[in-house]
């Protein structure tokens, strides 16, 4: 994965802590959609509604991609066990998975839907 | 109801003492478990932890804050030896006694061994359902470098072992009775993908044969076991011998309690015994189903039946039934399977997504023009949104 230098970050970002990770064109996350950014962690990007969020893809429970899984409303249920997880905040709403995974902010520029992750887990 | 004791520290087991605090009961709750651990988490005994990807601590279902959340009394290391339902006490293995208002059964399964592969079976002969039967199986493939395996059984246990002995560079063996793995679970057409995951990877299958003894050398405690003898007279060669060829009920312990157990501690369809404050969950419950009654041994099901039984129990009545989503899975050779509804009922089974040549794909099992069942290859996505529609399909429809 190619990750861009950030330009345009939300407030509190910091170019020196964070990339932009380009995940996919806005027009190929249509609602309802998700996107994988494979890598070391790799990362989720849903359409929730008309509203873009990202987490980390790998269910905090188990191994299993979280881009796979069933989205209702702001909500991911996982493929393999039904843990669901609140996209806004990372924080699992049902068992058996009881860590969060973590949130990452969004970015849309240019038609494209870019994730800020921190540098260190920016996967080269 | 001011307490409630849980006999079985499982999966089942930790899921009702989650769901008496969920729903409200703040009495006194005990938890006894046989084994001398609180409760793990047993599908990675046969995959990771076997593969040693795996902590033991990775392995518990709850950690220390959340255990002190739920408050519970935990009686581990020590077998509850009789119920009587009239007192609602349970006897234990050590002599003491616990006595509750409510009665939760948890005891799940034995591991089903075959003749001469009991208590007096040479080194060598394993099962796996429990952590000690796992921590006992890997040492034994670690101390026998290039050790032989057979596998005793092609169900999902089976499967599951021979995937891991097989990556952690074993040769392996698998002898199956029935005519191919898992055929009466999957179908033929199915059953077919299974025998070519099993040969791609080099595991030897034997099917349509039965087990007619192990074999072993040595005396005393350096008895080994040298192979399986076959009913068409074969020997096959091991090192070491798996045996996956089910479970059966723990219910020994309920003899003489006056709860009917017949394959399972027979309930009504909300996990209800004859004794309103005695409920059971998990792979010992046999509950009354749409289709009669029926008892599960997947994870997915000792995970959900809980909420019922619990609900019934704390009401001191039935006012809730049981409807299991049916759903499992199995991870082996690197693919993930996933299985829901009721595939042995049916009539065609069509290949709706991908192909099994490709190792990704999902079919569905229709019968009478509905679809009965789903089996996925590698394709959770699509199998997530058609269980759900054939669930939804089964709500307003002829029931599970």
């Amino acid at each position: 994965m190619i990750s861009a230098p950030v330009t345009n970050l939300p407030e509190g970002a910091n170019t020196a802590e964070h990339v932009m990770v380009p995940a996919c064109a806005v027009a190929d996350l249509p609602e309802g959609e998700s996107f994988r950014i494979p890598g070391e962690v790799p990362i989720a990007v849903f359409n929730a509604d008309g509203e873009i969020y990202a987490i980390d893809d790998t269910c905090s429970h188990q191994d299993a991609s979280l881009s796979e899984g069933w989205l209702e409303g702001c909500f991911v249920e996982c493929p393999l066990h039904a843990a669901s997880f609140d996209l806004r905040t990372g924080m699992p709403t049902c068992l058996p998975a009881k860590k969060p995974v973590r949130t990452h902010p969004v970015v849309v520029q240019d038609g494209m839907v870019h994730v800020v992750v921190r540098n260190q887990e920016a996967v080269a | 109801m001011r307490s409630v004791v849980v006999v079985g520290a499982s999966l089942a087991g930790m899921r009702a003492v989650e769901e008496l605090r969920a729903q409200g009961f703040d009495g006194r709750i005990s938890v006894v478990g046989e084994e001398p651990y609180l409760p793990y988490d047993r599908p990675p005994l046969s995959k990771a932890y076997l593969m040693g990807t795996c902590s033991p601590e990775s392995l518990a279902l709850a950690d220390e804050p959340a255990l002190d959340e739920l408050a519970a009394e935990w009686h581990l290391g020590v077998r509850a030896d009789s119920l009587d339902p009239g007192t609602r006490s349970v006897r234990l293995s050590d002599g003491r006694e616990v006595t509750a208002d409510g009665v939760v059964i948890a005891t799940g399964g034995l591991a089903r061994r075959l003749p001469g592969t009991g208590e007096e079976r040479p080194a060598g002969v394993h099962t796996v359902r429990t952590f000690d039967d796992a921590v006992a199986l890997r040492a034994d493939l670690e101390d026998h470098d290039s050790a032989r395996v057979v596998v005793i059984g092609a169900g999902w246990i089976g499967a599951e072992v021979a995937s891991t002995c097989r990556a952690l560079g074993h040769p392996v063996t698998i002898v199956e009775g029935d005519t191919a793995p898992l055929a009466r679970a999957l179908g033929p057409t199915m059953a077919e993908v299974c025998t070519s995951l099993h040969a791609d990877h080099g595991v030897g299958l034997r099917t349509g044969v039965g087990v007619e003894s192990i074999t072993s050398s040595g005396f005393g405690p350096w008895k080994r076991v040298t192979g399986v003898v076959l009913d068409d007279g074969s020997h096959v060669p091991a090192d070491v011998v798996v045996v996956g060829i089910g479970i059966r009920p723990a219910t020994d312990w309920l003899a003489g309690s006056g709860i009917p157990v017949d394959n399972g501690v027979l309930c009504d369809s909300g996990c209800v015994t004859v004794f309103p404050s005695v409920v059971a969950v998990g792979d010992v419950a046999r509950y009354h189903g749409p289709r009669g009654p029926v008892r599960h041994e997947h994870w997915t099901n000792a995970s959900e039946q809980a909420a019922t039984a619990v609900r019934n129990l704390l009401a001191g009545t039935t006012v809730e039934e049981y409807r299991p989503s049916g759903y499992f899975w199995s991870d082996q050779y690197g693919v993930r399977l996933q299985v829901t509804g009721h595939p042995a009922d049916a009539e065609e089974v069509t290949v709706v997504d991908g192909s099994p040549e490709g190792r990704r794909f999902v079919a569905e099992y229709r019968r009478a023009g509905s679809t009965v069942g789903v089996l996925a290859m590698n394709n959770p996505k699509l199998f997530g949104r058609l269980r759900r529609q054939m669930r939804a399909g089964t709500a307003q429809g002829s029931g599970v």
